[in-house]
């Protein structure tokens, strides 16, 4: 067992003259998970691209299967025999499986420029029966769910014969079931004698398939050993260095009776059939769906980003038909939606920028020359960025994309809260961030409700929603399955109505996009 | 790199050139100088709102041919039967005695009116296929290039205009006491475009929408009618253009601006405006535009053929292409090399 496959040697990486890795020694065996866990900005992502030639170390060295190892770039490290598989998928969509796996070693017909096409197929479906992917290699990648995605991705890793395969956060994605058999296919990784390094904030995950656990703070490796010795709290506190007592801190009030907003019949053809909800005041409403379930389908038909064929939304009891997302957010409304990058935020722009995009109509004066007043979208944008506690330079100049992912996600919740919504819609607002963003987000989303705010909460983390909803509805196959009350809230019977109606995991058809 | 830094070039390789051909800083060739800023820069204010919006107008030389040919319809003087007789529209718009409106007062402000009102709907015309039809811009503006010129030629079957009203002509080559009227235009044209960019909530619209346009839709920016705007704005910038070419070269031309459109879109790049969208100012389309004249005119200077002059700039507007890319490679990497974690 004690074989180590990778040695981190007292590595220490700045950038700009800021520690992001200090003095950070720790192996990992032949055959062995390792979990790497830490706040986002702690310094895995760093490390691992140490590994993965990306950024080279101020000092220490690196053992790679007891060699010195100092890639000069990612191609180094592939050669090597790391792999690694992304959150973001890099597959090119339009291809088929076959391409995919081959993309940079097709085999040829002889020495010519040509494809051997029936040896190019034949490998390809014996490393898809590896990764138990049983669908024709000449399927496009556009056609299959992120699961299946995630197993190309594997596969191709084998082909590379990879003996070090990082994972990054590979199970944000996945239903249930693609989760138990990501975890299947990585522990045959691992009788293979393949090493793991697993990296996710969902620690709960971390805990079922490492063998040991490493914890890094600020540069820093915190803690080390063996899975047995953690536990999730253990986990927490070391990895925020302090302990979080209560997770889904208390509400001081109780949901109202009026309702906020109401949703009758709302039908989509092929995404939702016939919803139907009320929120209320200070109530906090859970949405649960497992990936295709319709659930973000809904929140943007919700929000009128996409149309509706039929149904009624209104919102205290005004009626919104036809609208679009400039009524939306003139009714009251606000939408963090899933995908910050692409949806929520303008990567490239400052973040006061970002905050007062959504609210820049208050911030007008001359009447129709609609002119800017800049001084005092930038002093409510402060204000705003200071309750949130957002970790930034001055806001005016520092671009969002260089926040860490949780500062960035307080941005998108931000940017909603100077519109001051009655009726705010979460998509997965704590996705991908680290477990004190997460604590800060619970915290500021309790504090809407007892303000008044109606929220929507849309989640596929079921531990969350329990911890912080009054009710939660479960969506499968685009239908409204059943209703919860928060004393009868049993995560296997919000499961059961999960997966209701569907046989197994999803299909393509039914995952639509992504 | 500062903002400043095509300024810098600009004068240095002023000075350069200046050592060589010490005409270069005569009176009469600044003069020369400016009077080709004022037209171009008319264009590459119009160009940068649309590139700033994610897009492309290939359309604009061909909307300054056109209005420049429908102005002169308008207020020409006089029409040579022996060039015009066999044209379809002889003696219903115009005949041997002028335009529609020769010689009335009202001709000269009724043909910029029309000039400008077709200039506008050409724009709106292709911002709806961009914006509420999806069309690729470079597809839809392509091919009203195409469209429009034709159509210009079409109508006057390949025969300039002269004999344009004098109080026309002098919008091109009068001034007003020592500033020249064109300036006047042009710097008014200027502030406006920085007034909306910089102070309007329309240009925080414009700078979104470039960036990520899912991202402004959700955050409720009306992003069909912005990238309209956009296209409004480039049509109605165009015939400007057309009205100080037109005025300067005393004639509508059917073929006016057509090898301008290079130099429309490369000093917009050589400024800093990105192809890629998001990024664009007033200030920037200005330097890249003293720099592409100054060029321009060394190159005139200098013993070479026309086509080495077109190679030069091309290659000068590739190398501005170039970095451009290059800028937004680096950007996108910073941001993927984060994102990890």
């Amino acid at each position: 067992m004690n074989e180590w496959e990778v040695e981190f040697d007292h590595i220490s990486k700045s950038f700009f003259g800021i520690r992001a890795l200090s003095d950070v020694t720790f192996s990992v065996g032949k055959g062995q998970t390792l979990g790497l866990i830490g706040e986002n900005g702690a310094g895995k992502s760093t490390l691992m691209n140490i590994l993965g030639g990306v950024f080279e170390q101020d000092e220490g060295s690196i053992r790679l299967f007891g060699n010195e190892y100092n890639p000069s770039c990612p191609a180094d490290a592939t050669h090597a025999g790391i792999a690694f598989i992304h959150q973001e998928l890099n597959l090119f969509t339009n291809l088929s499986i076959a391409d995919n796996l081959f993309i940079d070693s097709f085999p040829r017909l002889g020495k010519s420029p040509f494809i051997d096409k029936s040896r190019l197929h034949k490998r390809a479906v014996d490393l898809l029966s590896s990764v138990d992917l049983h669908i024709s290699a000449g399927t496009p990648v556009e056609m299959l769910t992120p699961g299946e995605r995630q197993l190309v991705e594997i596969a191709r890793a084998i082909s590379q014969d990879a003996r070090v395969i990082i994972f990054d956060e590979p199970t944000t994605s996945l239903t249930a079931v693609e989760r138990k058999r990501l975890f299947d296919i990585i522990k045959r990784l691992q009788d293979q004698g393949r090493t793991i390094i697993y990296i996710s904030h969902t620690l709960e995950d971390v805990l079922q398939v490492s063998d040991a656990i490493a914890v890094l703070r600020d540069g820093c490796l915190v803690s080390i050993g063996p899975a047995r010795k953690y536990t999730i709290d253990r986990m927490i506190s070391d990895m925020v260095g302090r302990r979080i007592e209560q997770m889904y801190p208390a509400r001081r009030t109780a949901p109202g009776s009026a309702a906020l907003l109401e949703v009758e019949g709302v039908t989509q053809p092929g995404i939702v059939r016939d919803i139907s909800f009320k929120l209320h005041e200070n109530e906090v409403l859970g949405i649960f769906g497992l990936m295709g379930s319709g659930r973000s389908e809904l929140a943007s038909i919700t929000f009128g980003l996409d149309s509706r064929r039929t149904g009624r939304i209104s919102i205290r009891a005004k009626d919104t038909a036809g609208s679009s997302p400039v009524m939306s957010i003139h009714n009251g409304l606000a939408f963090v939606t899933e995908n910050r990058h692409q949806e929520g935020l303008l990567m490239e722009a400052s973040v006061s920028e970002n905050l007062y995009l959504t609210s820049l109509r208050k911030f007008t004066r001359l009447g129709p020359a609609r002119i800017i007043n800049r001084s005092e979208a930038l002093e409510s944008a402060n204000r705003i960025a200071e309750t949130l506690r957002i970790k930034s330079g001055p806001i005016n100049k520092q671009k969002v994309k260089n926040l860490s992912g949780g500062n960035q996600q307080k941005v998108v919740i931000g940017k909603w809260l100077l519109t001051e919504p009655d009726v705010l819609i979460l998509d997965e607002p704590t996705r991908g961030i680290d477990v004190g963003a997460k604590y800060e987000i619970y915290a500021t989303i309790n504090k809407l409700a007892e303000e008044g705010v109606g929220i929507l909460y849309i989640s596929s983390e079921l531990e969350e929603l329990t911890g912080m909803c009054d009710r939660i509805l479960v969506m499968s196959n685009g239908e409204m399955r059943a209703e919860f009350a928060r004393l009868d809230f049993d995560q296997e019977k919000i499961l059961q109505a999960a997966f209701s109606g569907r046989a197994g995991y999803c299909t393509p058809s039914e995952n639509g996009e992504n | 790199m500062s903002d400043h830094f095509v300024l810098v070039i600009t004068v240095l390789y002023f000075l350069l050139i200046w050592a060589i051909y010490p005409h270069m800083a005569g009176r009469r060739n600044i003069a020369n100088l400016f009077s080709n800023v004022w037209p171009l820069l008319a264009l590459v204010i119009g160009q940068m709102f649309v590139l700033i919006v994610g897009g492309i107008d290939l359309s604009q030389t061909s909307i300054m041919a056109v209005t420049s040919v429908l102005g002169a319809m308008i207020m020409a003087g006089r029409f040579d039967p022996a060039k015009f007789e066999q044209n379809p529209l002889w003696s219903v718009v115009f005949s041997e005695q002028g335009g529609l409106l020769a010689g009335s007062g009202w001709a000269v402000p009724a043909a910029i009116l029309i000039m400008l009102v077709v200039g506008i709907g050409i724009g709106l015309f292709n911002g709806m296929a961009v914006a509420k039809l999806k069309m690729p811009p470079f597809m839809v503006t392509l091919v009203a290039m195409s469209f429009y010129s034709g159509l210009a030629i079409y109508l006057t079957r390949s025969e300039n205009i002269m004999h344009l009203p004098d109080s026309f002509i002098a919008i091109g080559k009068g001034s007003l006491g020592p500033v020249p009227s064109a300036m006047l235009i042009v710097v008014t044209l200027a502030v406006l475009a920085f007034v909306i960019l910089n102070l309007s909530i329309l240009g925080r619209w414009f700078y979104a929408v470039g960036q990520n346009i899912r991202t402004a839709r959700v955050s409720g920016v009306p992003t069909e009618r912005v990238v309209i705007v956009a296209y409004v704005f480039s049509g109605f910038c165009a015939a400007i253009g057309s009205i100080l070419y037109s005025a300067r070269l005393e004639a509508g031309r059917p073929t006016l601006g057509r090898n301008l459109l290079l130099d429309v879109i490369g000093a917009a790049v050589i400024g800093g405006i990105s192809l890629y969208g998001g990024k664009g100012r007033v200030l920037w389309a200005v330097y890249g535009v003293l720099f592409f004249v100054v060029l321009d005119n060394s190159l005139n200077k200098m013993p070479l053929e026309f086509y080495s002059i077109d190679i030069i700039k091309g290659g000068v507007i590739l190398m501005a292409v170039l970095l451009d890319s290059l800028r937004t490679s680096i950007a996108s990497r910073q941001t993927a090399a984060e994102g990890i974690s």
